[in-house]
């Protein structure tokens, strides 16, 4: 064990190789996608998701605050969420000129839960899944030619969901 | 951290429905680990699916969004062997993207 082995150039090269290929493998994959962008940022309504009162959200988000309770719009929504972290909304609509939709939850932090824009050719029928911190009254809104149309359903929360 | 996101599309007619999950934990900044330090806010902002170039629908979430999100919606005009592109930032300015082709 007298003499020093000469392992230093080698393992430099090892990981020099090393380093090449994870490149490479990381390359790939970001070639295969670029021709999808990352939404930009900037179009992030940040003031309407701040709100904890209705009408200030309603008017950051939509830029009106009048809402109009309608048959038209359609809310599933399960009279008791026992996990308030995982609580199903889905709402639909059969109005004309639809260009945008939101789910709010009055007694959440925050009044607004989730908004969406839709572009012409896709359905207003949107499923997702929203937190809930305790029992509330979510209001499904639906913007039809520039007017809000809402429908509202209490759902029960045994268990509080901020997390 | 690993951004999965699963997205399946079907196409019946001339609708496609979509349907995606996405892989993210969507922390609100209301909840306490459990040394009692508020977990800071992380969650999805805007989210965005793409079909041919055009945009069909954009989401803009809050941190009353579900951990893991679900979402599921339809459109008209996509065709079998296309694909879907679906694309996420959040605020803390990570994003992923992903695509896959209408069934």
């Amino acid at each position: 064990m007298g003499q020093p082995i000469p392992t230093g150039p080698k393992r430099r090269d090892v990981l020099r190789a090393v380093a090449a290929g994870a490149a490479a493998g990381i390359a790939l994959p970001s070639l295969a996608s670029a021709e999808i962008a990352p939404p930009a940022v900037s179009s992030y309504p940040a003031k309407a998701f701040r709100q904890t009162e209705k009408d200030p959200a309603l008017q950051a988000m939509f830029g009106t605050a009048t809402l109009t309770d309608t048959a038209d719009v359609r809310m599933e929504a399960p009279d008791i969420a026992e996990n308030g972290a995982v609580v199903p909304v889905t709402f639909d609509a059969n109005l004309p000129g639809i260009t945008a939709a939101g789910v709010l939850a009055l007694d959440n932090p925050f009044i607004l839960a989730c908004a969406y824009k839709i572009p012409p050719g896709t359905s207003p029928a949107i499923s997702s899944r929203i937190k809930l911190a305790k029992t509330t009254q979510v209001i499904s809104v639906i913007q039809s030619n520039g007017k809000l149309m809402s429908t509202a359903k209490q759902v029960k929360v045994t268990l509080g969901g901020c997390g | 951290m690993v951004h999965q996101i699963l997205v399946h599309a079907t196409t019946t007619g001339d609708t496609t429905t979509v349907e995606a999950l996405i892989k993210h934990p969507m922390d609100s900044g209301f909840v306490r680990d459990k040394s009692g330090r508020i977990i800071p806010p992380h969650y999805i902002e805007v989210i965005e699916f793409t079909c041919q170039g055009k945009t069909v629908l954009t989401g803009y979430w809050g941190p009353a969004v579900s951990k893991n999100p679900f979402i599921k919606f339809s459109f008209k005009g996509g065709k079998p062997g296309q694909p879907i592109g679906i694309a996420w930032v959040d605020n803390k300015g990570e994003s992923a993207v992903s695509t896959a082709k209408i069934v």
